[in-house]
């Protein structure tokens, strides 16, 4: 076998795979976004744009991943060096940092529901300490930046766990010589965090990067119970057209355009995070 | 651990190819009675007694359109007998055999619904299966606040306004509530009380002076609703949880209030505008696919959910009423109790108003909700405008009427062709 | 929070600076374990009160153990056989995922190639497409193929969802490692399949467990596709949470908390693949 070949044999499972249950039916559905009885058309995508929700819609669901995976990140990066560096008890740790991998978001919005609502934990909490008198309606449709911070909560809670896996696995394959070495030329924990373990963490930061975006830009069901129709996002409106309407060539559209968004991410953090093929000690 | 993995996996994979028995269940594809206590009680009380078995499975819009959509493109499936609202009946009305045949001997069925479940077409295209209606309900703390003069029964819109303003100036906080949120039933109140009540149609004077008017008191009263009601979709949780105090829905959506607390709630009928007390019921119906698996067991299947026993069954699990004059049981539940009489009084009251619910619409029937929808959201939550709105949403149901084709229909005077917008 | 107290309850010493790091951290850890606790102690709070206790106010935040809403979902018919069939989908899901994505992310990590972007792009578009759009079409086919009702055809679709993150998780670990360690056993007689299996697989097999078990997951979780494409084999979540957003609240968490527990028993069952992740650096 040629070792030109040996590559497109480890992918054609994938590319097979995909071909079959992905593209094929994926292009019946882009393809409908364009085309009417009377041909290729740009109505859809004209009905979609000037649709007076389209702009909010799509303002809040970049908003909300440029808010949430940030946050994310940074949240994800102390708890994979706690746990590196947790000598006793880390699987105990490990394992209660990682229970929200086995959330759905529908079971997220729920819990952070309970918290919030008129009658929730929160204002139990605050009546009860004395904080106010009545509860307050913290999730209503005047308060839309509440609501906004109510889902970057429930999201940050709810789907940082799998960035802080992705990391520790990527924390796990540095060589510990690195560090002993950045020791022994007396750099500081914080150094050695930002010259060793940032830079050696590029792929895996790409990788989390990416697929956390993109599921960020899907975000819908955490947004619909928290927020009802107050903060519209764009997962929100494919549904809208696609089950409410019945309009399926708008809500090809909308799917059209999560999928432009997510390209675009991707393609970004591509580029500012370059791997390079095997690193080299 | 690979080990592990191919024990497992060889265990899986035999499982999958041995699990493809065929069953002789018929498939009962709903998107009602889907509340989990209400799925259960549809299973065990009502549909245990169907010989060969049903399997009833309750969905969400999304999961049920496309599922029943994949079945009617491919030819074949499994769904059996569908159960559905009017509305999304009439999107398929091309794919349902004519239920015509099917042996209703000593049944009365309301003519009325027999008509609509004909979809303008002559062949009886779904039958009706159950019915529901609209109604307020009110914690009995909030009627000592009952604006002077005030006959609960016979209420009109004014007073409701009169009526949530001094309770949020009394207690504090806004106590009327209205389903709003995404999953809310909102669109049947503007198409089936507020304008019929105030313009005496839902269509034709859409954007009328007098709907203008309507919409201007909405507007009021919005100022005095609880402000979570953009998130509620079933009034009985913020009624138990006091949220709020008075509150309009579907009535299955405010029975749990009065079978949990029965001693706090009352039901009462929708207000009264100058044009009268409009209303407007639910009908939902049983239709059977082409492509039906079994197509016997389904048409049988169709007549047990008519019989006398199963109706009253029905009504004992989902809160619907029947749809024909079977005879109600005397041990009907606390919520039937409390919400029958006030449906009566608002059916049967002197300025009673009914609006019928949209036939010809076919597939564009979520659109021309949307519509209602839409004006909703941007006047009383974008604050815009009230007559630029009514204009430009006027223009987009001309357009659908148009595109549908669909006559008037009651409370709207018939007409010749597509139903006018003014 | 009574760590924190007595923590801060001795004395200073001389290694005070160190004292009040070593202190930070604990905190931390403190800090996050109770972020991600205290929000499921409420679920589960909510799951095992009765229903006015759920809708009444203020809470306590202390359970009165009414096992009635939990009860309701046990009783529920089939809901063994749901359990199993959700099992065994994820399963599969973990299989096909791996079994496909890993040798994608290896190739991707070590060879430049013509097309690489393309794959790529191709891999990160399942992932960005919205499913419940594809569910269409692919219950068209699948009725067409007999795919469908079988765990088999449900675990494919749940494969299309987990093949990014099964990619692109063994590209990022096949690239931690270095290219010479390969060479080296080249050098030392190995051909590539022996190196491979001696040098890198033991390397990665932690952190492909690890993406194993966000398959797995996913799987669990996903409730659109399970409802349209099972009918006599549904799944847990197309049995019990699609239909729990019309449900009164008290059985909307005992649903959610019926969801969680087998997923938390599962991650607990596997934290020592979990958990060997970073075994290597400390060998």
């Amino acid at each position: 076998m040629s070792p030109k070949a040996l590559p497109y044999l480890l992918l054609l499972p994938a590319t097979v795979f995909l071909l079959v249950f992905f593209v094929y039916p994926f292009a019946q559905i882009a393809i409908l976004a364009f085309s009417s009885e009377s041909g290729p058309t740009l109505r859809h995508v004209q009905t979609m744009a000037s649709h007076w929700k389209f702009g909010s819609a799509l303002g809040w669901t970049v908003l909300l991943a440029a808010v949430v995976v940030p946050i994310q990140l940074a949240v994800a990066l102390s708890m994979a060096s706690i746990v590196t560096k947790l000598k006793s008890g880390r699987n105990t740790v490990l394992y209660i940092f990682s229970i929200p991998l086995g959330l759905s978001d529908l079971a997220a919005g729920i819990v952070w529901l309970a918290i919030f609502e008129q009658s929730g934990f929160l204002n139990s909490m605050l009546v009860g300490l004395g904080v106010v008198e009545r509860p307050i309606l913290f999730l209503s449709y005047q308060n839309v930046w509440v609501i906004f911070l109510a889902v970057v909560l429930a999201e940050v809670w709810r789907a940082t766990a799998i960035v802080m896996v992705i990391l520790v696995s990527g924390m796990g394959l540095i060589p510990k010589e690195y560090y002993e070495a950045a020791e022994v030329f007396g750099a500081s924990p914080w150094k050695r965090f930002l010259k060793v373990t940032l830079p050696m963490l590029r792929p895996s930061l790409q990788s989390a990067l990416i697929l956390r975006t993109l599921a960020a830009f899907e975000v819908f069901a955490v947004v619909v119970t928290l927020g009802g129709s107050t903060l519209p996002v764009l997962m929100g409106e494919t549904f809208q057209w696609q089950f409410a309407l019945q309009d399926r060539n708008v809500a090809s559209a909308y799917a059209l355009v999560i999928l432009g968004i997510s390209i675009a991410a991707t393609l970004f953090f591509l580029r500012v995070l370059r791997v390079p093929k095997g690193a080299t000690i | 651990m690979k080990k592990t993995f191919a024990v497992l996996g060889t265990a899986a994979i035999a499982l999958t190819l041995s699990a493809h028995a065929v069953s002789a269940q018929v498939l009962f594809w709903s998107t009602q009675a889907a509340p989990i206590e209400e799925t259960q009680k549809m299973r065990e009380q009502v549909l245990a007694g169907f010989e060969g078995g049903v399997d009833f499975q309750p969905q969400e819009v999304g999961p049920f359109i496309t599922r029943l959509e994949a079945e009617l493109q491919a030819g074949s499936g499994s769904i059996g007998i569908v159960g559905a609202l009017h509305g999304d009946l009439s999107t398929y009305a091309d794919n349902w055999v004519d239920l015509s045949g099917v042996d209703l001997a000593g049944i009365n069925v309301s003519p009325a619904f027999l008509e609509l479940g004909k979809l303008g077409t002559d062949e009886q295209l779904y039958l009706p299966w159950m019915q529901a209606n609209y109604v307020m309900a009110a914690n009995k703390q909030a009627l000592e606040y009952l604006p002077e003069g005030a006959d609960i029964n016979a209420l009109t819109y004014d007073q409701l306004v009169a009526w949530a303003k001094t309770l949020a100036e009394e207690t504090g906080s806004p106590k009327f509530g209205f389903p709003a949120g995404p999953q809310g039933l909102k669109h049947r109140f503007f198409q089936g009380f507020l304008l019929p009540s105030y313009a005496g149609s839902t269509v034709t004077k859409f954007a009328s002076a007098e709907a203008e008017a309507g919409w201007t008191m909405f507007k009021d009263l919005w100022q005095y609703t609880n402000p979570a009601s953009t998130n509620y979709a079933f009034m009985q949780e913020p009624l138990l949880t006091g949220d709020v105090w008075v509150a309009f829905d579907h009535i299955a959506r405010l029975a749990d209030a009065f079978n949990q607390q029965p001693e706090n709630f009352v039901a009462f009928p929708a207000p009264a505008g100058p044009m009268g007390r409009g209303f407007m019921p639910v009908l939902a119906g049983i239709a059977v696919p082409k492509g039906a698996p079994d197509m016997d067991a389904s048409l049988a299947l169709v007549k047990y959910m008519m019989q006398p026993e199963t109706q009253v069954a029905t009504l004992l699990a989902t809160s619907f009423y029947p749809v024909t004059d079977a005879p109600l049981p005397a041990d009907l539940p606390e919520s039937a109790r409390a919400i029958g009489p006030a449906i009566t009084a608002m059916t049967a009251a002197e300025d009673a108003l009914p609006a019928l619910l949209p036939v010809g619409l076919g597939d564009l029937g979520g659109q021309f909700n949307q519509v209602y929808t839409d004006t909703f959201e941007r006047i009383i939550l974008g604050g815009q405008p009230i007559p630029d709105v009514l204009e430009q949403q006027a223009a987009t149901l001309r357009d659908l009427m148009v595109q549908a084709n669909a006559p008037c229909w009651l409370p709207d005077a018939a007409s010749e062709g597509p139903c006018p917008v003014d | 929070m009574t760590a924190i107290t007595t923590e801060t309850d001795v004395p200073r010493t001389v290694e005070s600076a160190r004292s009040a790091g070593k202190f930070l951290f604990i905190a931390a850890i403190v800090l996050i374990c109770a972020w991600v606790l205290v929000p499921i102690y409420l679920l589960l709070v909510n799951t095992l009160s009765s229903p006015s206790e759920v809708s009444g106010f203020p809470k306590t935040g202390i359970p009165s153990f009414d096992f009635g809403s939990i009860q309701f979902f046990l009783s529920f018919a089939g809901v063994l056989k749901a359990l199993w069939n959700s099992l065994l989908v994820a399963v599969l899901t973990m299989i096909l995922s791996i079994g496909i994505g890993a040798p994608a992310g290896y190739a991707l990590s070590r060879f430049e190639f013509p097309g690489k972007e393309i794959f790529r792009m191709l891999v990160i578009m399942t992932r960005a497409f919205p499913l419940p759009l594809l569910a269409l079409p692919l219950a068209v086919f699948f009725i067409r193929t007999g795919l469908d009702d079988t765990a088999l055809g449900l675990a494919i679709v749940h494969t299309v969802l987990a093949i990014p993150f099964a990619v692109l998780i063994t590209f990022s670990l096949f690239s931690g490692i270095p290219i010479e360690l390969e060479e080296a056993a080249w050098t030392l007689g190995c051909n590539r399949l022996q190196a491979f299996r001696k040098v890198v697989l033991p390397l990665v097999l932690p952190g492909i467990a690890a993406s194993a078990v966000f398959a797995f997951t996913i799987s669990w979780n996903e409730v659109f596709a399970a409802a349209v494409l099972t009918i006599e084999n549904r799944t847990l979540p197309a049995f019990l949470v699609q239909s729990l957003n019309v449900s009164p609240l008290h059985l909307k968490f005992a649903g959610g908390a019926a969801m969680v527990i087998p997923a938390l028993i599962f991650i607990f069952a596997v934290r020592k693949y979990l958990f060997a992740m970073w075994g290597i650096a400390n060998r």
